[in-house]
């Protein structure tokens, strides 16, 4: 479903993404881990088509994304790091307009609306302006946003960040379910959101993959047999001086 | 085909319910109508000129469009990089160039729809005496086309900057240098020492130059030319601005 070979995207002289290669089938959660500035957002980035690599290919359903992005993107559901939203907008008058760039119109716009609305929780907000909204609302209306078109490849950036442990189960669950049936990359920072939600994991630190494998396996490779000091042994955090 | 129009159209109604869900369009109309108002009746002395005419209101729009053209513009794209949602709009099965034009369409929209509001003066006018509408309406043109030049300038200086100040800023100064170089006072001075085809060449890119015929009531296709191709060129100038903002 997603093929990704050998990605890499330079700043300036800073290599933020240095030769990713992965593969994600229908029917898997991929968990991507890393510190902050490990060139997980800018991997998403890449693969959603908002910024072309320097170098190497990422294919989406057998389609290039650098050849036909707005194939794949028709493709892609897609929640940005942070959740961005159009603040003045209502809660339904956004997903009517995502629904309409995503060409659904008349009836098919009400049952998409109806489907994530029930998916997400949004009764209650719907005619609210999102700028009210609490963060946990505002996280929830661009990830129904995401899935308004019901899309095969789901790309979550950080979608349970800022939510309270609730919500955090809820939109575990929810990638859980959904993951049956789409190819869903996540990234995330919290390390047992991998065990519950995900059917493998990657690990990446400064732009490298250094570990790629299912959670059960990652926990097996630490000496305590837990993730979290696997990951710290094999990543190192942004304080930390350049060896290189 | 159809469905890349029906793309621009939803993009271009929703930066319209932008325009109105905040006071920004409320504030911007009411500025407008009292200021070319104030231009028109007091600086450019509409009932002194003796004659049934917009000459005044007209006069006074390259001016008066300067400031507030990049101030309803400004917003356009930096917002965008601002609030992180030009990530969700270039991600949505598009063109760039179809949010560029439809964000673009609605803000001149916009302004044409601030035009309209102007009629009062068109009625007084023709109360007062008998005017040629034909002439008022090409001017009309004119003003809707001046105002789709320096939209498209604001558009480009937009997208450089998540900052709506300099935005702002850059659109004025940019639009002051068109309006300029075929400014009599300074075309005078430029005229002392370099030569009348130089002095020419320079005022052919100003907007005044242009739109001083359709005030005259003459449409010329080399006029009309010259906005469009200001207008094509500052959209594509966006364009290019905005892909090499994703490039990095």
């Amino acid at each position: 479903m997603i093929k990704v070979e050998n990605l890499s995207k330079s700043f300036g002289s800073k290599r933020a993404v240095d030769g990713v290669s992965f593969e994600v089938g229908t029917g898997e959660v991929l968990g991507f881990l890393g510190p902050n500035g490990a060139g997980k957002s800018t991997t998403m980035r890449m693969i959603t088509g908002f910024i072309p690599p320097s170098a190497g290919s990422v294919s989406v359903c057998g389609l290039a994304v650098q050849e036909n992005p707005i194939e794949v993107k028709r493709r892609i559901g897609y929640l940005p790091e942070a959740a961005p939203s159009y603040t003045e907008m209502s809660v339904l008058s956004f997903l009517r307009f995502a629904a309409e760039m995503r060409g659904l119109r008349d009836e098919g716009r009400s049952s998409a609306i109806r489907r994530v609305v029930e998916l997400c929780h949004l009764e209650s907000v719907l005619g609210q302006t999102i700028d009210t909204l609490s963060k946990g609302f505002r996280h929830r209306t661009c990830l129904a946003q995401a899935l308004i078109h019901d899309p095969e490849v789901l790309i979550l950036d950080e979608p349970t960040d800022g939510l309270d442990p609730n919500q955090k189960h809820e939109v575990r669950t929810l990638i859980r379910e959904m993951g049956e049936s789409k190819a869903i990359i996540f990234s995330t920072h919290i390390l047992e959101e991998v065990e519950a939600a995900c059917t493998r994991a990657i690990i990446i630190d400064r732009g490298r993959i250094v570990a790629n494998g299912t959670p059960a396996e990652l926990k097996a490779r630490a000496a305590t047999g837990k993730l979290e000091d696997f990951f710290r042994s094999i990543t190192r955090s942004d304080t930390a001086t350049e060896s290189a | 085909m159809n469905a890349s129009w029906a793309a621009i159209w939803t993009i271009a109604r929703r930066e319209l319910a932008a325009y109105f869900e905040s006071p920004v369009a409320y504030v911007f109309l009411v500025i407008f109508l009292l200021l070319s108002g104030f231009f028109t009746f007091t600086f450019g002395g509409f009932f002194e000129r003796g004659e049934a005419s917009l000459a005044a209101f007209f006069n006074w729009l390259p001016w008066l469009f300067l400031f507030l053209v990049p101030a309803a513009g400004m917003r356009l794209w930096s917002e965008e990089r601002r609030l992180g949602t030009i990530e969700l709009l270039l991600t949505m099965p598009i063109a760039a160039w179809q949010a560029i034009v439809g964000k673009f369409l609605a803000s001149w929209l916009f302004l044409i729809v601030a035009l309209a509001l102007s009629f009062p003066i068109v009625v007084t006018v023709n109360w007062l005496g008998d005017p040629d509408n034909g002439v008022i309406a090409s001017g009309y043109v004119g003003a809707a086309l001046l105002a789709g030049a320096y939209l498209a300038i604001s558009c480009m200086t937009s997208a450089l900057t998540r900052n709506q100040v300099i935005a702002f800023i850059l659109a004025v100064v940019l639009c002051l240098a068109l309006i300029l170089v075929g400014f009599s006072p300074l075309t005078d001075l430029l005229a002392r020492w370099a030569s009348p085809w130089l002095v020419e060449a320079v005022s052919r890119f100003s907007v005044l130059t242009h739109y001083d015929g359709f005030q005259k009531g003459v449409l010329d296709s080399r006029d009309l030319l010259y906005f469009l191709s200001v207008i094509a060129y500052a959209l594509f100038a966006t364009g290019v601005v905005i892909r090499n903002h994703r490039t990095g």
